[in-house]
């Protein structure tokens, strides 16, 4: 076929304008020739007989006249086994062989394939000669790791496909016909074990969108209890730097009970990634005793990494958790930063002159926002079986105030809020989730009545908190001061976590619900104190107490020996009416 | 080859717009007038428009300037021969010495394959116990120090800068006042540290377009050194002036500005400098320490936000101390549990008690009564800030550790520190 091919007449930044004369496709591909070299682009508007394009790349170099090669294809990623324990970059480029090829630095117009082409799998045909199919449904399967991949008609046929050749059981590459369909019109297509999927059209090969309605658990109390998420649902964290945004989602990257985790660095550190691909390997996954990176695959394009293809990385994570929801498994999508992806989209629209809303952003952040997190859900598979894709996103609001475009437009989104603040952080109290700012739509996994429990202490806690800065000890009753100190204890023991330590560090939903009704119960005890001094003394060793417990292995005998000391401690001040 | 332009379309800030073909994104051009010559780099095509920022501004341009372009983008040298040296932000010699040209490399390279980083794990001594005790430097970090004008920020890095022990020192002044620029140039002269020291040193009167190119020279130079198996420690000053440069640049080129500004590309920018901060595996090392003012003490001004947003901490300078908060490694845990058993406790304690010390002076000043615990936090903050914050203090991170638990003995009862007993036992000093 004969190359559709542009001219630059045009360079601004990583925007090129393209002269071309043969039809071009709106968000198709293209490619900037270079000294040999082949930058990739996007074509992001048409006019005329030109066409605007976003590298992927610098541009350093290129010229008046260049030749640019319109591909035809919109920005797609390559879906099929090898995906998992992968690290790409925001193009699903593999980083670990563009090292072996390029060395220390990255190197622009290199390109290699996202799945391994030499590889064999064990494969092992589902569908026989002669069924009825259609798009999505099982082929045959391989076994990735843990999982049973399913090889699946690829997603974008439309109507009935008829088997017409099978192989049998074997091992192939990727890139091996495994089977033979006809299509209503005749057609014959083969179905190796690969398919294309343009990232930012969401794969919609499903019987139908289920309700979100089952708590998805992290083992982070705060959020499991006060402000849980759901399988399929979507929440944001938005915190100002250094308040605990990454760790949170590294946490939950390792705690979360989900099937699979796909991490999309956008726009953030290098280091921490690094830190992730060099512990993961070695970190025990509790709940398959397999290597924690079984299970994990990393969406990389860091801060200093091409701008344009920030943008493209969560587009690409998101489509690789659609996939493997196809399969029926539950998959969590942690996106850090959203406002590093939001910013790419300023920097676009500022070159394209369009006219800028708020801060700069352009005016359809917020559609762009909301169709994003709307990739999220649980869905009813062809076959029955159900399958999730669960988004939380970290939000870097400038100055750390939340009342700034991005933010704003996630909250309008997302089913959950867990708002981190500078005050907790500064203060230590980790995770720095706000326990009075923050919300959730999903359900707990404690009962209401003990949650209503909980939130009115903080509450009323809160304010007791505030007029003791005024008046001080001396003028606060004892009362209100009992109420301030429970809020503080329920702060200490519960909210606050420690993430680094064995157990601590996560909370299984039975025993959040366990503890959680042991704390209620201290905290709807009324009790006696002959002073405040006394009151203080109390509640500094029944925090120490609990905190211990925390620590210790659930049903371990120091853990049973825990909970008699804390109710011993309770019968001493506690007053019977 | 190298075809010379003689019409000049337009002239506007520090950008000029010519008619020219065959010209590459990025390039470098030299800009000849009757008031002198200039470098220059390509910044936008457009057809056969050229537009260019001119280094050293578009001052005295006359609009049949001589316009050469030279085929390459911005390059520095890179030889031993830097060692030693003293150049404008351009590479070009501001002391006496000849011009280098050995090596020329590109600047703004690629950056580093996250894939091929490690995780850092080299504390770095500076001798300043609120840096080796409470927030260790580590080998490859990338940390800013927030503080406002006025205060002795250039001393601090100077004085890292000496006692660290690092290979190469390369200093990056960016609207550098002029007596500054001679304290770092003798300072390092009178320590002996000239020698394995380069400078770039753009001063408050040079033109603002050189101002640009500081981070990018030091850290090609650094990373150069840094693969020839060097521990590179870059230092500039002041980052703000970095972000002020480019500001002007974006509201010349018409740029939208998103925040007080400043250019939307702001924090990419930055990133784009502290991410070159490395540690390559099987070799050497690139440190960067970023000085960035806070106009107006405002940590939420668009420069230190971002900057907080890019960098694994932050030291904040504050009344000549380094603030215990506010003040963060984020690498610090890598390296802090080999250094001496006691020394994530001690960390903590102290930096506990110091908080609690606070919140007394808060009701002294409220006229609430005190209590002896409160009397002994008194006597004990009192202590830390003379002895421990002090950035005349001078000590190893043993010493300072040592002297942390002469402290709180001198103030407390062991069990009133909240240390665990197997420290107090091995490290709480004898009475008398
Ligand atoms: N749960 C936690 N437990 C203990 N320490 C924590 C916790 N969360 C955060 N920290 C401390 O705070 C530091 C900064 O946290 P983190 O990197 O998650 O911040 P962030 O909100 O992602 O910041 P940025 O927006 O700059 O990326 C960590 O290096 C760690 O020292
Ligand atoms: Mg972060």
């Amino acid at each position: 076929m004969e190359k559709n091919l542009g001219k630059i007449v045009g360079v601004n930044g990583n925007l090129l304008t393209i002269e071309f004369d043969k039809p071009v496709v709106q968000n198709e591909v293209a490619y900037a020739i270079l000294d040999g070299f082949r930058l990739k682009s996007e074509v992001i508007r048409i006019r005329g007989n030109r066409a605007e394009a976003q590298v992927f790349e610098n541009t350093r170099g290129l010229q008046i006249g260049g030749v640019v090669e319109f591909t035809g294809t919109l920005l797609s990623v390559e879906l099929g086994p090898g995906l998992l324990t992968q690290v790409y970059d925001g193009l699903q480029n593999p980083l670990p062989q563009l090292a072996e090829k390029c060395g220390f630095f990255l190197q622009r117009g290199t390109y290699p394939r996202a799945l391994d082409a030499e590889k064999k799998w064990d494969y092992t045909p589902v569908a026989e000669v002669g069924d009825t199919l259609k798009a999505a449904d099982t082929v045959g399967t391989v076994p990735e790791g843990i999982f049973t991949h399913r090889i699946m008609v690829p997603f974008g046929l439309a109507g009935k496909l008829t088997v017409e050749e099978v192989v049998d059981a074997g091992s192939y590459t990727v890139d091996q016909i495994v089977a033979k369909l006809k299509d209503v019109s005749g057609n014959t297509v083969e179905v190796t074990m690969t398919q294309n999927w343009p990232v930012k059209i969401p794969i919609k090969a499903y019987d139908e969108r289920l309700k979100t309605e089952e708590p998805l658990v992290t083992n982070v109390r705060i959020m499991d209890t006060f402000f849980p998420i759901a399988r399929g649902g979507t929440y944001c964290i938005p915190g100002p730097f250094g308040a605990g945004k990454t760790v949170l989602q590294q946490i939950t990257s390792r705690h979360a009970d989900v099937d699979i985790v796909i991490i999309a660095a956008c726009g953030e550190r290098a280091g921490e990634v690094v830190e992730t691909l060099r512990e993961f390997p070695e970190l025990r996954d509790p709940r398959t005793g397999r290597s924690l990176m079984e299970r994990t695959l990393i969406i990389c394009n860091t801060s200093s990494m091409p701008v344009a293809a920030r943008e493209a990385s969560v587009y690409t994570a998101v489509t690789i958790a659609e996939y493997y929801r196809q399969m029926g498994l539950d998959v969590l999508l942690l996106a850090d930063s959203t406002s590093r992806w939001a910013q790419a989209l300023r920097e676009l629209s500022g070159r394209l002159e369009e006219i800028p809303g708020e801060e700069a952003f352009p005016a359809y952040l917020e559609s762009v926002i909301a169709s994003f997190y709307e990739r999220g859900g649980v869905v009813r598979l062809n076959d029955g079986s159900t399958g999730s894709v669960t988004i939380g996103g970290t939000v870097s609001p400038a100055g750390g105030n939340f009342e700034e475009p991005v933010t704003q437009s996630t909250l309008k989104v997302v089913g959950a809020f867990e708002g981190l603040s500078r005050a907790r952080s500064d203060a230590r109290r980790y995770p720095a989730i706000d326990p009075l700012e923050s919300w959730s739509k999903y359900p707990s996994v404690v009962g209401e009545e003990d949650l209503e429990v909980g939130r009115r202490m903080l509450r009323q806690g809160n304010e007791v908190g505030q007029m003791m800065k005024v008046v001080g000890e001396e003028g606060t009753s004892m009362d209100d001061f009992v109420v301030y100190l429970k809020s503080e204890y329920l702060d200490a023991v519960y909210l606050q976590q420690d993430a680094y330590h064995e157990v601590d560090g996560a909370t299984s939903a039975d025993r959040q619900q366990y503890v959680f009704g042991k704390i209620t119960n201290i905290l709807r005890t009324k009790m006696n104190f002959k002073e405040k001094a006394a009151a203080r003394t109390f509640f500094q060793n029944l925090t120490q107490a609990t905190k211990d417990w925390n620590r210790m292995v659930v049903n371990s005998d120091e853990y049973k020996q825990s909970v008699k000391q804390i109710k011993q401690m309770l019968v001493e001040v506690s007053v019977h009416e | 080859m190298n075809k010379v332009y003689h019409r000049i379309e337009k002239i506007a800030g520090n950008v000029i717009t010519i008619k020219a073909d065959l010209v590459k994104y990025g390039e470098l051009a030299v800009v000849s007038s009757g008031f002198g010559t200039s470098l220059a780099n390509v910044i936008r095509l457009e057809h056969d428009n050229v537009s260019l920022q001119v280094f050293t501004g578009s001052r005295g341009i006359a609009t049949d300037a001589k316009v050469r372009f030279l085929g390459n983008p911005m390059q520095t040298a890179f030889s031993e021969s830097l060692l030693g040296r003293i150049f404008n932000g351009i590479g070009i010699p501001r002391d006496k010495g000849p011009a280098i040209k050995d090596n020329m490399t590109d600047i703004g390279g690629p950056s580093v394959n996250p894939a091929k980083r490690i995780i850092p794990r080299n504390m770095v001594r500076t001798g300043i116990p609120m840096i080796d005790v409470f927030n260790t430097l580590v080998e490859s970090q990338k940390l800013p120090i927030f503080s406002v004008a006025g205060e002795p920020y250039n001393e601090l890095l100077a004085r890292i800068a000496l006692q660290a022990e690092v290979d190469v020192i390369i200093l990056g002044g960016m609207g550098l006042k002029h007596d500054d620029y001679l304290y770092f140039r003798d300072t390092l002269e009178e320590y002996g540290a000239l020698s394995r020291s380069v400078m770039f040193v753009h001063t408050a009167a040079d033109p603002t377009v050189e101002c640009l190119m500081v981070p990018d020279v030091c850290l090609a130079v650094a990373e150069k050194f840094a693969l020839k198996n060097k521990r590179a420690l870059v230092l500039l000053t002041d980052m703000t002036n970095f972000a002020d440069a480019m500001k002007e640049i974006a509201i010349t080129m018409e740029q939208i500005p998103s925040n007080r500004g400043y250019p939307g590309d702001l924090y990419s920018q930055l990133a784009s400098r502290y991410e070159k901060a490395v540690d390559f595996d099987g070799n050497g090392s690139i440190t960067i320490l970023a000085v960035t003012t806070m106009p107006g003490d405002d940590v939420t001004h668009p420069v230190p936000d971002n900057t907080g947003y890019i960098t694994e901490g932050q030291f904040y300078l504050r009344n000549a101390r380094i603030e215990p908060f506010g003040s963060l490694s984020r690498l610090k845990q890598l390296v802090n549990g080999t250094t001496r058993e006691d020394h994530r406790q001690i960390m903590n304690t102290m930096i506990q008690l110091y908080a609690n010390y606070k919140e007394t002076l808060e009701k002294q000043s409220m006229g609430f009564r005190m209590s002896d615990w409160d009397s002994k936090l008194l006597k004990y903050g009192g202590r830390f800030e003379n002895e421990l914050m002090d950035l005349s203090v001078n000590i190893p991170l043993e010493q300072a550790l040592d002297l942390c638990w002469t402290i709180l003995a001198d103030c407390f009862e062991p069990a009133e520190a909240g240390l665990p007993t197997k420290l107090i036992d091995r490290f709480w000093p004898s009475k008398g």
